[in-house]
């Protein structure tokens, strides 16, 4: 017994575009946002394979007092710092230190707040209270300034120093999650999984999270931004990533004593900054627009 | 032998509210028989959806008792719960948000399937999912597409595949034409029937649309704020309905017949809806019924069984 | 036809995205004169809120285009008006009722509030004293208390909100009316009042008004004049006696009729139309119905049906080429 309707269709081709294919298209159409991933893009390539032309040890941190403070000349491009080493060069691997925190960082944040709202979002009452009640007490705090005290009490290190930068975001993915998952918990599909017995953990893995990419991949790279721009202020008070390792932040400090006679070393790892932080920022506004189906057009 | 599949007895379910306590379903008393359907009638307000789900216990009762097949299930466990699903689905109104986006055709049918291990191999899953596609009407080709993909009559054939999925004896159709165009509708309608006779199902057929409910329901039961006013037969309701919101709900609907249209007394009853939260004792439809009396606003009417088979709850019932 | 209040003329819209080109609307032909009720029946995509929002002016702005053809209100050629000529004329010569009443109010603004903008923006009274009187009496005609004029949308019912969406549409006192399913979000019992409303409104004020609805049920109480609509043409069209009562019609309209369940027959079954409305981006040569109609015939794949009309009463199909052939009158009733 079956209904004749399917078989006599004559339409052609289902055209199989897949949501990401949908999604793709709109965020292509944002010139803004197309720049801006194809400049993070080619900064993850530089930072990827910056170890196959630049050797750590020769490049980055050998100091060689007879080329200090040089201007920018065709030997080193943007000149070099006050060590003698080639600015540019140390540019290129601090993308490496500023992409890696930012990757763990928000990774971190992700699972943990991701956790977090999940269950808060999922079960709501009084589990949701107490969660939420605990979330806000962080998010009470300054970030900048928890990240201080937290990085003060420990010690500076890398892995301290990814603890605070985490511990800060972690309430915010909680929040985004949460609400996320509260708003996918009332549609009829979640309800069509309880109606045949799904468990609880089946249900938020496979019905409730696949539907909340959205708004959380926009949160992560809107969350690395901030990220890399808070790495570069710890660095620069000196609580963040310690020297010789180079890193933008610390790179702008050391530039603050030779500001006029060198202004060269505090303006490229400055425009560095700002192009990594810009460039994320327009994929997250670029990501957020093509997921909103109210904008399409 | 005992025919009856589902019995409530005095069913309640009660929300909390920052304004009170809302009443949704308020006493309801039902009966289906196995292969038969139930439709259960009203409008937006009258607790027929809440109903439903209660019934499948989808939603907590306040109050009350759910019967399956003679046993009480409303205290069962989760788990024991979990393996009566098997037998109890259900299928939504609005084919848009009852199926997942992110998953295929297939998937979504096989879902169910994969969650209560009914069918453990998976090829055999996969011919079962082919079957219940063809049993609903989809080609094959749409096997790994996305529900946005389809229209709206195509997504309610998989609603009613993944209700399928589990073989069981009884579906909750919780509006499951409403949100589809009229040549669609009879498509859907025709298939729900023709899967009763084939498998004998029993169905419990929500619905405002009382045009819809003759053609599928054995008896009806229609329903104003949480509480059931009148049960009889399909037939008899419409040849011979007794409650006064009955009749009105009949005289408004339009229909497609321009003599009856012209010349149709057109019982229009005054005023809104009045509030389910915490609601006064007696007659909750008095406030706009057209024969209401003093009686009618002191105790709570009961049911009564005017003729054999159909109850009505009215005062102007002795 | 210099008095009608509509004339559409050959209209062809369509909406063009970066996938392909819909074709919405194609050759549509219709007039309305005053006081008429027209029905505009059809299912989803046959293009009738395309039709509505082409009068309005409110297509889309990217994708909306009216690619041929021409809309004349009272005499006003439309397509071609600017921005600033239409929103003189939205609200005051002709208004819309949309479908749902829940997003067409604006939520932060008292229904009273957004009764007067509209009499303001058409500047029909001077003194704020006659605009708030103004706004009394139009509340006491869509039987509402006067004194809920200072409450929010959210405030009121899904039935009091249309009724004040509809109070909005006439308190200009439109020639024209266009309701886009108006009471298909309410209950059937709001529906009868909010219908009946219409209909004593649009008695009381003389209005035209074009029904768009997929119920039937609706245009035998409600209209006077019936167009139905199918993937894009108006494929029949006469009085509401033309299409109850008349003996010939449109395989379509016929299968309209069948698939909906009456409360009066004995039947069973019900007997659905088999297949589905053609997809609007690849629609067949010849006639659109072609590939659901059980009286398909050769012709009826490769040629476009002509309009064959008898006493007014108008049938776009094939099948009526000989008996509606030789008859004197050309004119149907709605063009």
């Amino acid at each position: 017994m079956a209904m004749t309707n399917d078989r006599n269709s004559t339409s052609s081709d289902i055209k199989r575009r897949g949501q990401l294919g949908i999604i793709w298209r709109q965020y292509r159409k944002n010139t803004l946002a197309m720049v801006g991933l194809i400049v993070f893009l080619l900064l993850v390539c530089v930072a990827v394979f910056s170890p196959v032309f630049l050797d750590y040890q020769n490049d980055i941190i050998l100091m060689n007092n007879k080329i200090r403070l040089q201007a920018p000349s065709a030997e080193h491009i943007l000149g070099t710092d006050q060590y003698g080493r080639d600015i540019l060069f140390r540019i290129i691997w601090g993308s490496r230190v500023s992409l890696v925190v930012g990757l763990f960082t928000v990774g971190v944040a992700l699972l943990v707040g991701g956790i977090i709202g999940a269950i808060s979002g999922y079960y709501g009452s009084v589990i949701d209270n107490f969660l939420m009640r605990i979330m806000d007490v962080f998010l009470a705090m300054p970030a900048t300034i928890m990240a201080v005290a937290i990085v003060g009490a420990l010690g500076p290190g890398l892995i301290n120093l990814l603890i605070a930068m985490s511990i800060a975001r972690i309430p915010q993915f909680a929040r985004v999650v949460r609400s996320s998952v509260i708003s996918i918990c009332g549609q009829e599909f979640v309800e069509a999984a309880r109606a045949c017995g799904t468990k609880d953990f089946r249900i938020i893995m496979r019905h409730i999270l696949p539907n909340c990419v959205g708004p959380i991949v926009v949160q992560c790279t809107l969350h690395m931004a901030t990220t890399i721009l808070g790495v570069a202020g710890l660095s620069f008070i000196g609580l963040g990533i310690q020297a010789p390792v180079p890193e933008w932040g610390s790179m702008l400090s050391e530039a603050r004593d030779f500001m006029q006679t060198n202004f060269n070393m505090m303006l490229y790892p400055g425009i560095a900054i700002v192009i990594a932080v810009l460039s994320l920022n327009l994929i997250g506004d670029g990501l957020r627009d093509a997921l909103d189906p109210r904008l399409k057009k | 032998m005992c025919d009856i599949l589902i019995e409530t007895r005095d069913l309640k379910k009660y929300f909390n509210t920052s304004r009170g306590l809302l009443h949704a379903v308020d006493g309801v008393n039902l009966t289906i028989n196995k292969g038969n359907t139930l439709g259960v009638v009203g409008e937006s307000g009258c607790g027929k959806s809440t109903l439903g789900r209660l019934v499948l216990r989808l939603l907590e009762p306040t109050e009350g008792k759910i019967y399956y097949d003679g046993q009480c299930i409303s205290n069962y466990s989760r788990s024991k719960m979990d393996k009566m699903r098997t037998k109890m689905q259900i299928i939504f109104q609005d084919p848009n948000a009852s199926l997942n986006p992110r998953m295929t055709i297939s998937e979504i049918i096989a879902e169910p399937i994969k969650v209560c291990k009914t069918i453990r191999d998976s090829r055999e899953r996969d011919k079962k999912v082919s079957e219940l596609m063809d049993t609903v009407g989809l080609a094959k080709r749409f096997i790994n597409s996305y529900p946005h993909e389809m229209d709206g009559g195509r997504r309610q054939r998989i609603g009613v595949a993944r209700a399928l999925a589990l073989d069981p004896e009884f579906i909750v159709c919780d509006e499951p034409v409403s949100a589809l165009d009229v040549s669609i509708q009879a498509q859907i309608l025709n298939l729900l029937m023709d899967l009763q006779d084939e498998r004998r199902l029993s169905y419990m057929f929500v619905t405002h649309d009382l045009s819809v409910v003759k053609h599928i329901s054995d008896e009806i039961m229609v329903m104003y704020l949480g509480q059931c006013v009148e049960r009889t037969s399909s037939d008899e309701l419409f040849l011979n309905p007794i409650h006064p919101y009955t009749q009105a709900l009949l005289a408004a609907i339009p229909v497609p017949d321009l003599i009856t249209a012209r010349n149709s007394k057109r019982i229009n009853i005054r005023g809104e809806v009045t509030s389910p939260i915490d609601p006064k004792p007696g007659c909750r439809f008095s406030a706009r019924c057209p024969y209401a009396t003093e009686e009618c606003t002191g105790e709570d009417i009961m049911l009564k069984e005017v003729s054999p088979g159909h109850w009505v709850a009215c005062t102007r019932c002795k | 036809m210099e008095d009608a209040i509509l004339n559409i003329n050959d209209l062809y819209v369509e909406y063009v995205t970066d996938d392909a080109r819909i074709f919405a609307v194609n050759g549509l032909d219709l007039v309305l004169f005053k006081g008429e009720t027209l029905g505009l029946v059809g299912e989803t995509g046959a293009g009738k809120t395309t039709t509505a929002l082409s009068v309005m002016q409110l297509l889309p702005e990217r994708t909306g285009v009216i690619k041929k053809g021409s809309i004349k209100l009272d005499g006003v050629e439309i397509t071609k008006a600017t921005e600033n000529k239409m929103r003189g004329i939205r609200g005051d010569n002709v208004s819309m009722v949309f479908q749902d009443p829940m997003t067409s109010l604006n939520p932060t603004i008292t229904v009273g509030e957004q009764i007067a903008e509209v009499l303001v923006l058409h500047k029909k009274y001077s003194t704020k004293a006659e605009i708030d009187n103004r706004v009394d009496e139009i509340m006491k005609m869509v039987r509402l208390q006067p004194e809920r004029k200072n409450e929010y949308p959210h405030q009121l019912s899904g039935g009091m909100k249309q009724r004040i969406v509809i109070a909005i549409a006439l308190a200009c006192e439109p020639k024209l009316l266009l309701a886009d399913e108006p009471t298909t979000a309410l209950d059937v019992t709001i529906q009868a009042q909010v219908l009946e409303l219409m209909r004593e409104l649009k008695e009381k004020i003389n209005t035209s008004m074009i029904l768009i609805t997929h119920d039937l049920g609706i245009v035998a109480q409600a209209c006077d004049k019936v167009a139905i609509m199918y993937a894009g043409e108006i494929i029949e069209g006469g009085t509401v006696e033309d299409i109850f009562l008349a003996k010939n019609h449109h395989p379509y309209t016929v299968g309209l009729f069948n698939s909906i369940p009456n409360l009066t027959s004995k039947a069973s079954r019900l007997q659905p139309i088999a297949g589905l409305m053609p997809d609007p981006t690849d629609l067949p040569s010849g006639c659109n119905f072609s590939t659901r109609c059980p009286n398909c015939m050769e012709i009826c794949k490769e040629k476009k049906p002509p309009k064959f009309i008898r006493n007014g009463h108008m049938i776009r199909c094939h099948l009526f080429n000989k008996s509606f052939a030789g008859e004197e009158d050309h004119s149907c009733v709605i063009y």
